[in-house]
């Protein structure tokens, strides 16, 4: 296109012209394209957020505000309160963070920092197969071999050390809140130390050399400059486990015991919003009983929410601190 | 040692008048700080450096020239071990700092590292405030009271001409200084341990020309108390701040000696090519 001559410049001229023209429509289609993509997007949203609300109504309508904090859950009397769920939900959840994150950093700092290089390719190739396990699996291992595990072994032992609290208490039965949180702890770990690598893996090799030039041990070099350097990419790891473990469903349904109370035992069976949501979905019979399940979606829709919100405030307050 | 600058664009024209310039006397190499023998480096199979011989004197500046890959980055970066941090890579021959090896097996790297400073081609200021980039290295190496920590960051920014510019930025970001001030801070951070031998990397290769006269002046204010090895792509730069300059090919030196011999009678063909810009 461009070899056209000197002789053939009035024919270039008009030959230019039409391509612009092409130019700008294709430009002006592929503007529209990707922006009718965008669009959908917050249109899902929309329509999700808009159908939970209707759904919900009959429930919104008879319970008010006092379907959060009531832990009343009695499809015979029809009276429905999320706080056993929503409690659940947290609890696991943090039990979940407690364990996955201290982990995770520990798992990718040796794997970016300390492990040779044949070492901590192996690992790396098995947290993502850990990653890649369906939920279901992780319910059915956690149903037939780590509850009776965690029943015959870690709960006694963690009764006989730490019995004078009350989050110790109780028959170790296996089944119930500690197993859920730590089953979604061994389910996002995979993720957190993943992410966590990939984001240690950024810090400029030039720095940790500055760093290390300094006489710094390796501990030194983590503490006061890699971690540092990383935090921000650190909290949005934490944040991506977070939203995967509060919203887990087939796991926790396997071995939380599906209970719909609130207890100061861990070792108490419990229940989240979204077990209740897989347990008791096929049995609603009236209409009252499923408004109130799309309510406890609806709770957690708006949790998981408030959750990025935070999310994106904290990292925009860290952005501006380092600048 | 001569302290005037060689008019690099007069001596660069003419290659020829040059010869006629007098070898002082003076210039016989003095007793070594770092004595380099026979360094050999390999990048796991393959060699980056052979049998490289310098001899660098206490107090001076000696600028590393070459072109791209020649080995100029690799050869210093042997002298505090940072090269260790990758597994593959090694080093044969010897470096003597005081006459000791310090590529010797029971070598204290930390101690090392504490002796010989480095500088590199980019800022690599810590996510830390300004104050504590400096106390950095001090606090790892000394245990210091408050008093004594603030004297000595105050110390160090001085020696390296940037406490005038952060005295009020001290709790700030150390990122937020400018380019040319980062620069000048990691300086300061690596001079707050009281160094020996100061090895800078390209220091003013990311930074513009001011910035770059001021850490050219610093050089030259620090060369009393430090012995300096700079790498340097700019060849004005080695002629105006440098007493020794090593020319490096292909992981060879071609040649050493005092930095007004070699810009205006190297003995060697290839070193008169490089710094008459006939390649690299």
């Amino acid at each position: 296109m461009n070899g056209s001559v000197a002789g053939q410049a009035a024919g270039a001229t008009g030959e230019f012209a039409g391509r612009q023209r092409r130019q700008r429509l294709l430009d002006l289609g592929f503007k529209s394209l990707t922006q009718a993509s965008a669009t959908l997007v917050l249109a899902c949203m929309a329509g999700i957020l808009l159908s939970l609300l209707v759904r919900s109504w009959p429930s919104l309508q008879r319970f008010g505000a006092g379907f959060l904090w009531s832990s009343q859950w009695d499809p015979v009397t029809e009276e429905f309160g999320a706080a056993a769920a929503i409690f659940g939900s947290i609890v696991s959840t943090v039990i979940a963070m407690a364990l996955a994150v201290p982990l995770g950093l520990a798992i990718a700092l040796f794997l970016v920092e300390l492990a040779p290089r044949p070492v901590s390719r192996l690992v790396s190739y098995a947290i993502e197969l850990l990653a890649a396990i369906p939920s279901i699996i992780y319910g059915m291992w956690g149903l037939f071999v780590f509850a009776p595990f965690m029943g015959s072994h870690i709960e006694p032992a963690l009764q006989s050390w730490l019995g004078f609290l009350p989050l110790f208490r109780g028959p170790p039965i296996g089944i119930g809140m500690l197993s859920a949180g730590v089953i979604l702890a061994l389910m996002i770990l995979p993720f957190v130390s993943a992410v966590m690598r990939d984001v240690f893996g950024m810090v400029p090799a030039v720095l940790k050399e500055a760093a290390y030039g300094m006489g710094s041990t390796t501990w030194e070099v983590t503490r006061k400059v890699t971690v540092p350097f990383a935090v921000q990419g650190l909290v949005g790891a934490g944040f991506l486990g977070l939203a995967r473990a509060i919203g887990e469903t087939m796991a926790v349904t396997f071995v939380i015991g599906n209970s719909q109370s609130i207890s100061a035992s861990l070792f108490a069976p419990a229940n989240t919003i979204p077990s209740t949501l897989a347990n008791e979905f096929t049995e609603a019979t009236t209409p009252l009983y499923l408004s109130a399940l799309v309510e406890l979606g609806l709770v957690l829709f708006l949790i998981t929410f408030l959750i990025q919100l935070a999310a994106q405030f904290w990292l925009g307050r860290l952005a501006r601190g380092r600048r | 040692m001569s302290d005037t600058p060689i008019p690099i664009s007069t001596t660069l024209r003419s290659p020829a008048a040059a010869e006629t310039a007098p070898r002082s006397a003076s210039e016989a190499a003095p007793a070594s700080k770092i004595s380099v023998r026979d360094l050999s480096f390999f990048y796991g199979e393959h060699q980056a450096l052979y049998h490289n011989d310098v001899e660098i004197a206490p107090s001076t500046v000696t600028a590393i020239i070459g072109p791209s890959g020649c080995g100029k980055s690799t050869h210093i970066r042997a002298y505090n071990r940072i090269f260790e941090l990758y597994g593959k890579d090694r080093a044969t021959g010897a470096v003597l700092l005081d006459g000791e090896n310090v590529l010797g097996p029971d070598v204290d790297v930390i101690e090392l590292r504490r002796k010989v400073g480095m500088i590199f081609q980019k800022p690599t200021v810590f996510p830390q405030s300004v104050f504590e980039n400096v106390a950095y290295g001090l606090r790892i190496h000394f245990r210091l009271s408050r008093a004594e920590m603030a004297e000595r960051v105050e110390k160090a920014l001085r020696a390296a001409a940037l406490w005038d510019e952060v005295r009020d930025k001290l709790s700030q970001p150390g990122a937020a200084l400018s380019g040319g001030q980062q620069q000048r801070l990691c300086m300061a951070r690596a001079l707050a341990v009281e160094p020996e031998v100061l090895l800078m990397d390209e220091p003013t290769s990311a930074i513009d020309p001011v910035a770059t006269a001021k850490i050219e002046d610093t050089v030259q204010d620090l060369k009393a108390s430090y012995t300096i090895v700079i790498v340097t792509h700019n060849m004005q730069q080695a002629a105006r701040i440098s007493d020794y300059t090593a020319f490096f090919y292909g992981g060879r030196v071609v040649e050493f000696g005092p930095t007004r011999q070699i810009f205006t009678k190297p003995n060697q063909r290839q070193t008169e090519d490089y710094i008459t810009g006939r390649f690299g």
